[in-house]
């Protein structure tokens, strides 16, 4: 019996439908069906008969982790699927072992990388100059973000493939570990360079006026007192009460409502402009 | 609106609803579905200049592990529809798209849950070995995302720009749709709050004041933010004597 492998076209094929990993996401078993549609190239070669519909039953179990992240899981459980069609000692539970003990961490390193970082960036970047209505904005938040996706998704399937089963050691020393923490720290950096630049809030409320001995008359408000002694201030404030709403499990939608209710009664009053 | 826009317009809400759940491209983020209504419109400038007041409210929204965001897609779409039809300001733009962000995050949850039906199905075939009935499945679920935005756009453009719309909307007071402006400034740390809870990370919290620091006092640009995190990450994990143990041995054979 000649060895069964792989060839390119099917993990280009996986590839392809690793796309639509999300579509048919749902609260019982979440990307489950997305994951087998992707692994159906590998599936159809190496598999017939009764191996093939177990091999379908496998992958669609739970699965959930960050979208283009999954990339190098799906690569891996490719590999071991070769190995066991060519009569390695590899069972079900080894798989699904693989898969559910890397779509965590994994999730851990994706989430604050491009949920966190990669696309507030980006569409902070875009939406700058879109604001001032330049389609440049758009294009250039599409073209980045797009980038980084399709490539972490086209080398993380390409890495998880030809590393197999070997990422297990690859993933001792830490790297993981250091991955994750080094997208947080990242993600936080920019996150405080975001509350305070790419927020807006003024308290036009005047504390004084005072005019001095050259005519001149310097009107003070609660915000240029707030400003001298740290711009951005209210917003920091304001992200910490929110983090702390979000924690006790209130909705972000009814919090949104709260600070447009905020934002109306403070400019009926005066205290907001 | 003639009969091509009104396809083109459903063909756009389609693609956002669809992007919306697998949340590849992007189309269903602000800056794109508003750019992509006011293309088909004939009013792109407006459509950017919305997608991105929106976006810069919306930063940060995601869907992470089961949690859903408020949903941008619906709400993109409708509110530069009836922006741009209707020739309101952004600011009402901004007054019609936060509800129907929300009505968005419940229908999506609908759909999500209804795609159980699909899953069931999907262990059927997978019984049978059927590899295009599973492929059905997956994408037949799909659809359903993207008809949940394309049936409300298709009922909001028959009415958008009507006398009755535009005077419902005129009739938002001057106190609402300012002070929902004002909030638009701020609003957005709802989206960063998310990202720092997810995160998770209180020890790491230094580094979020230090840019919030840096940010206040200079003139930096969002790009020079990235490099300046990268760089911060690097040492920071270079340095880590976490991560240094086994060549603190080393150096302790080393005297020996």
């Amino acid at each position: 019996m000649s060895e069964k492998k792989l060839t390119k076209g099917d993990i280009f094929n996986m590839f392809i439908r690793s796309n639509f990993l999300l579509a048919s996401f749902n609260f019982e078993r979440m990307q489950s069906m997305g994951f087998c549609v992707t692994m159906i190239p590998a599936i159809k070669r190496l598999y017939q008969g009764d191996e093939r519909k177990q091999a379908l039953k496998r992958h669609l179990e739970f699965f959930n982790t960050q979208p283009f992240i999954s990339a190098p899981i799906m690569g891996i459980t490719a590999a071991m699927e070769e190995q066991r069609a060519n009569g390695a000692p590899i069972d079900d539970a080894s798989i699904s072992g693989v898969k559910v003990g890397l779509m965590g961490p994994l999730a851990g390193v994706g989430d604050p990388i491009f949920w966190g970082t990669i696309r507030p960036v980006t569409a902070a970047l875009g939406a700058s100059l879109a604001v001032g209505g330049s389609i440049l904005g758009p294009i250039l938040f599409f073209v980045l973000f797009n980038i980084f996706r399709l490539a972490t998704k086209w080398y993380g399937l390409q890495y998880g493939y030809t590393t197999g089963t070997n990422i297990v050691s690859d993933m001792s020393g830490n790297r993981l570990q250091k991955l994750t923490e080094g997208a947080s720290i990242l993600g936080l950096f920019v996150m405080g360079s975001l509350v305070s630049k790419w927020t807006s809030m003024n308290v036009p409320l005047v504390v004084s006026t005072v005019t001095g001995s050259d005519g001149k008359t310097v009107i003070t408000t609660v915000q240029t007192i707030l400003d001298q002694l740290m711009p951005g201030l209210l917003p920091l404030a304001l992200t910490f009460i929110c983090m702390y709403l979000l924690k006790k499990k209130v909705n972000a939608i009814v919090i949104i409502f709260g600070l447009f209710a905020v934002g109306i009664i403070g400019y009926a009053l005066g205290v907001l402009a | 609106m003639s009969e091509i826009q009104m396809i083109l317009l459903i063909l756009v809400a389609c693609i956002a609803g669809l992007e919306s759940v697998v949340d590849e491209g992007q189309g269903h983020r602000p800056l794109i579905a508003c750019t992509l209504v006011g293309l088909v419109l004939g009013d792109l400038k407006t459509g950017v200049i919305l997608g991105g007041t929106l976006e810069l409210m919306a930063l940060g929204w995601m869907n992470v592990g089961a949690s859903m965001a408020p949903d941008s897609a619906l709400a993109s779409v409708i509110a530069a529809i009836l922006v741009i039809v209707g020739k309101q300001s952004i600011g009402a733009g901004i007054a019609v798209a936060i509800p129907i962000a929300a009505a968005g995050q419940v229908l999506t949850i609908f759909v999500r849950s209804a795609t159980t039906f699909f899953q069931h199905l999907a262990d059927k075939y997978a019984e049978k070995g059927s590899f295009r009935g599973i492929e059905m499945c997956h994408f037949l679920a799909w659809t359903l995302q993207a008809l949940r935005v394309a049936i409300p756009t298709a009922l909001v453009a028959a009415v958008a720009g009507t006398d009755t719309v535009n005077i419902m909307l005129a009739s938002i007071p001057d106190v609402i749709t300012r002070g929902l402006q004002i909030a638009g400034g701020f609003i957005v740390v709802v989206g960063y709050a998310m990202v720092i809870n997810m995160m998770e990370a209180k020890y790491l919290m230094p580094f979020f004041f230090l840019g919030f620091v840096i940010a206040a006092f200079t003139n930096l640009n969002l790009v020079a933010f990235g490099i300046v995190g990268v760089v911060l990450a690097v040492i920071y994990i270079q340095l880590n004597p976490k991560y240094n143990k086994s060549t603190v041995a080393f150096d302790e054979l080393d005297e020996l």
